[in-house]
């Protein structure tokens, strides 16, 4: 186990990760009777790229539902910098500082990419309809910040070359890209991806790789994702939280995990009592 | 609710920037741009490159000095383009030189440069020269293995790179590097984590420099007032056919004289726009964005990232251009696809006006008489069609264009033409600091390279091996005398190592082949696989193709498919294909091969000297040609040798008469990985034509 105290610890690389951000506190979500969850326990720390796996139907997404406020609970609690978390509208929680991606992306498929980026800056924008009318000013200045951060977040990854681009012509990869780029322009402190990898070839798998470090590592942000490609997990992550059937039945450094015998059996498929 | 406005840049330019459509950052308001050059030109041209412009940095500090407010470098970032004046220019390549200094650079040290064409790296070069070191770029897209070789021949003690890949490749093969002290590095990101001991940010080396002015600018001041007209300009390595690069030497006078001249004969001036693209390794691009961009006082515009250089190039709208014809082929097929798709009216109103362009735009162009009615439909053309297209390519401003490094298909090149693009060829190479010979304005064909530069003698051996002698010949190959004297003799004639003629008459050079792949078929008959391998390339279908025979009784070949036509091809003719593999043994493909194949036999078969070179057999390759598998050199040329021992199985089976071939290949993927693919090739017999003469004498 890794040296764990309150104020965090080093990962192998040698990042300094801190306190922690996030905590799931006995999870457990049911729909009707299906239980989804059951009594999940985990935390998440600043600076870190925690990942949550599973084989299909362990409860993953619905995970990533409870952490971004979109499902809520019916047991448990989500802790969030030390406070427990009330009932929120998603937005409210965009608000909060915790952005995501989809795992069936969701953009504007009309709009262009600089468009569709310049929408993960709403929650910043707070010129009224009125001073937005009249323009000169305060609300053209706000447009220049605005564009000035998108601006940046796309040299940042890349996709220069596509600004212009309805984002429709997209082939699959950039536009998981896009999706990336629109969760970042919100500045988050905490980013949740869902299955970034996707669907993707080798090449993109690593393009994506290399983003999500970049973006912890120059941005310092907090990354929680969800993915099946389990080398893409084991080299990404720091920690890691494995589900099954809604349980978890795993959680540590990736190494602990590879070697945890229940995660085994879990993706081998043995049969359960 | 998003939609911005669009802000023109302000550049009080004589010729506005084409659709501007970029933002301007209010705050970082635009910076002072030049009013009016009316009087440059004729300074450019009178001044005569001695007496105390002996040098790149003398050069810089003339146009810091005579016109300090034009803009010397413009790149685009974060979706505006950024511009520096020749003065704000001096400054920051002052600044990097002391930084140099105070990190320890002695006179006559290498430092290897790294990285896509930006204005950072090129002050990289210029502060290099002020210190006294020699700067030494490199090819971004090389292996850690290549760079390790170049970067141990030459025993760089520094090293300029551009980002963290990069960084990696040196820091892989920094253990066999015993000189390589420090890397200075542009782009600082996800290299937080790394080492510094070695490692240090180019903004931090300025700021140093800045900071240690006083200590050091006397220092600094001595070395730039040491440069002579003798002293290495700059080394740059021939990305070699055969064997290991060669590391070329370049006087000042070499890099001068030749700017000198060829500016001249173009007459450029300091109004010249110019997009740096091409690799800063090779020689022609440091002619272009240094040798003539100083000489001359012009702008040199960086793209925003390689992949938007096409919109880069529409926005900045050059004056001068370079291109290889690889990228001239491209545009063209590119053009040609979209015009497949367009709507019936424009498609008939394209066809129509490009009949005509081609029928009277190179006349008009040559400053041919051409009937009024004729010019009139021209100029409607104009209107209409070719304006427009040369506004979407962005050569509406292109005064002069040039191609090399490959023949141009005859097609492509009318092409480009009739537009009224002044399009040329020129000859030259990295020994002769890039021009031998070039095309005349109003003498322009595409199977001619040109008359000789102003300057250069040529000389024809009697193997057909083109000599040539002028002031850009280069000093010498770096620490490798026996080479310098294969290639040099003592009167200063180099060989070129192509073989060809100046045909008579109009005093042009024609070029066959390279002077070492001329060879003798079995019969005795001229081998020149070139000459067929470019038929075969003219072709918008057919990507690469390699011709063997020599001392064979017939001409066979391999040929790769372009996967843009050919997949364009496949799509509106609802033919279904998963991969390059399957689609390159499509029987409907191996048809139109065929049949493009037996084109060129028929053209061959028409020059008597050459009518061996008809290719009896040919295959289509499961894999495209790649830099990558040391198949083709980084500026994409065909490696003979390799290429005929990796696949000698499949060529082979071209000789052995049977019908198919499995085989499997290595290949080498984008992140360095090695991977096998195997295929069974069908090989197809095809249609050749008799010798003129045989025909008509049975």
């Amino acid at each position: 186990m890794l040296d764990q105290t309150e104020d965090g610890y080093i990962t192998v690389d040698g990042r300094k990760i801190g306190g922690v951000v996030m905590e799931m506190k006995n999870i457990t979500l049911r729909f009707g009777g299906v239980v989804a969850i059951k009594d999940i326990s985990f935390d998440i720390r600043e600076g870190e790229i925690r990942a949550i796996i599973g084989p299909n139907g362990a409860g993953k997404s619905s995970m990533l539902n409870v952490i971004s406020g979109f499902y809520n609970p019916q047991e448990g609690e989500v802790w969030y910098h030390g406070k427990p978390r009330p009932r929120m509208k998603p937005f409210q929680v965009a608000q909060q500082g915790i952005a995501r991606t989809f795992q069936n992306i969701a953009l504007f498929e009309g709009m262009s990419v600089l468009d569709n980026v310049m929408t993960g800056r709403l929650n910043k924008m707070d010129g009224s309809l009125w001073k937005q009318a009249i323009w000169k000013g305060a609300a053209e200045r706000e447009e220049v910040e605005n564009r000035e951060k998108a601006e940046q977040i796309i040299d940042f990854l890349e996709i220069q070359a596509i600004r212009k681009t309805p984002v429709s012509r997209l082939p699959y990869g950039l536009k998981k890209r896009v999706e990336l780029a629109r969760a970042l322009v919100a500045e988050p402190k905490l980013l949740l991806l869902d299955e970034p990898m996707a669907g993707m070839n080798v090449e993109e798998k690593e393009d994506m790789s290399r983003f999500i470090l970049d973006v912890n590592d120059e941005f310092g942000t907090t990354i929680a994702l969800i993915e099946h490609d389990m080398g893409v997990v084991m080299d990404l992550s720091d920690r890691v939280v494995v589900m099954d059937y809604g349980k978890k039945i795993g959680d540590g450094t990736p190494d602990e995990v590879r070697n945890n015998q229940e995660v085994i059996d879990a993706y081998l498929g043995v049969a359960h009592d | 609710m998003l939609d911005l406005r669009k802000v023109n840049e302000i550049f009080a330019r004589q010729v506005p920037l084409k659709s501007v459509n970029a933002w301007i950052r209010l705050r970082g308001a635009v910076r002072a741009e030049r009013t009016d050059e009316g009087g440059d030109t004729v300074l450019a041209q009178t001044q005569t490159g001695v007496g105390g412009l002996a040098s790149i940095p003398a050069l810089l500090h003339r146009n810091a000095t005579e016109f300090g407010n034009a803009p010397a470098y413009r790149e685009k970032e974060y979706g505006i383009w950024q511009s520096w004046t020749w003065a704000e220019a001096e400054k920051e390549i002052e600044a990097l030189a002391l930084g140099l200094v105070n990190m320890g650079v002695a006179e006559g040290d290498f430092i290897a440069i790294i990285g896509r064409n930006r204005p950072y790296l090129y002050w990289s070069i210029v502060a290099a020269q002020c210190v006294g070191a020699i700067p030494v770029p490199l090819y971004q897209d090389a292996s850690a293995e290549e760079m390790a070789y170049v970067l141990g021949h030459c025993g760089a003690r520094f090293v300029i790179v551009a980002d963290q890949e990069q960084v990696d490749k040196v820091i892989e093969v920094q253990d066999q590097l015993h000189q390589f002290e420090h890397m200075i590095y542009l782009d600082p990101r996800g290299l937080r984590k790394y080492d510094h001991t070695q490692l240090h940010q180019y903004s931090h080396v300025q700021a140093q420099g800045r900071a240690a002015y006083d200590e050091h600018i006397k220092e600094l001041t001595r070395r730039r007032e040491k440069l002579t007209y003798d002293t290495t300009c700059v080394m740059l390595y021939t990305s070699g056919t055969t064997g290991k690069p060669k590391g070329v030497v370049l006087s000042n006078r070499n890099v001068i004289e030749t700017a000198k001249s060829s500016a001249e004969f173009d007459k450029l001036g300091p109004n010249e726009e110019i997009l740096a693209y091409l690799p800063m390794a090779w020689v022609g691009d440091f002619i272009f964005s240094i040798g003539q961009a100083y000489w001359c006082g012009f702008c040199v515009n960086c793209p925003e990232s390689p992949d938007t250089m096409m919109t880069d190039l529409r926005e900045i709208g050059p004056t001068y251009y370079f291109a290889p014809p690889r990228v001239f082929e491209t545009q063209l097929t590119n053009i040609m696809i979209r015009m497949e798709d367009a709507s019936p009216f424009k498609k008939r109103m394209f066809d129509y006006f490009m009949a005509h362009a081609r029928r009277v735009g190179p006349d008009i162009l040559d400053g041919h008489s051409v009937d009024f009615m004729d010019r009139l439909k021209y100029a409607l053309g104009e209107l209409v069609t070719y304006g427009p297209l040369k506004n979407t390519l962005g050569f509406s401003n292109v005064r002069v264009g040039y191609t090399a490094g490959e023949a141009i298909g005859p097609e492509i090149f009318d092409f480009y033409r009739s537009l009224g693009i002044n399009l040329k060829q020129l000859y030259g190479q990295t020994e002769a600091t890039v021009f031998i010979t070039a095309q005349p304005d109003g003498e322009v064909r595409s199977d001619t390279v040109g008359v000789p530069s102003p300057g250069v003698e040529l000389r024809i051996a009697d193997n057909g091996e083109v000599f040539y002698r002028s002031p850009g010949v280069f000093v010498e190959y770096y620490k490798n005398a026996e080479s310098t004297a294969d290639t040099k003799d003592a009167e200063g004639w180099v060989a070129t190592g192509d073989a060809g003629f100046i045909e008579e008459g109009t005093g042009h050079l024609r070029i066959i082949d390279r002077a070492k792949d001329v060879g003798k078929m079995a019969d005795g008959r001229l081998f020149a696989p070139k000459y067929v391998e470019n038929k075969l390339k003219f072709f918008p279908n057919i990507l690469e193709a390699v011709v063997f025979g020599n001392a064979k009784t017939e001409c066979t070949a391999f040929i790769n498919i372009d996967l843009t036509a050919v997949g364009n091809w496949a799509e509106r003719n609802n033919i279904a294909y998963s991969s390059y593999q399957e689609l390159a043994g499509h029987p409907q493909v191996m048809d139109t091969i065929q049949s493009h194949v037996e084109e060129v036999n028929a053209s061959v078969a028409e020059d008597e000297m050459l009518s061996g070179c008809q290719v009896h057999r040919f295959v289509v390759l499961h894999k495209e040609l790649d830099a990558d598998d040391g198949e083709l050199t980084r500026t994409r040329k065909v490696r003979r040798r390799i290429i005929e021992e990796k696949y000698a199985d499949i060529i082979n089976a071209l000789y052995d008469g049977s019908d198919k071939v499995s085989t499997k290949t290595e290949v080498t993927y984008e992140d360095g990985r090695k991977g096998f693919i195997s295929a069974t090739l069908e090989i197809r017999t095809a249609g050749t034509n008799a010798m003129r003469a045989q025909m008509a004498a049975e």
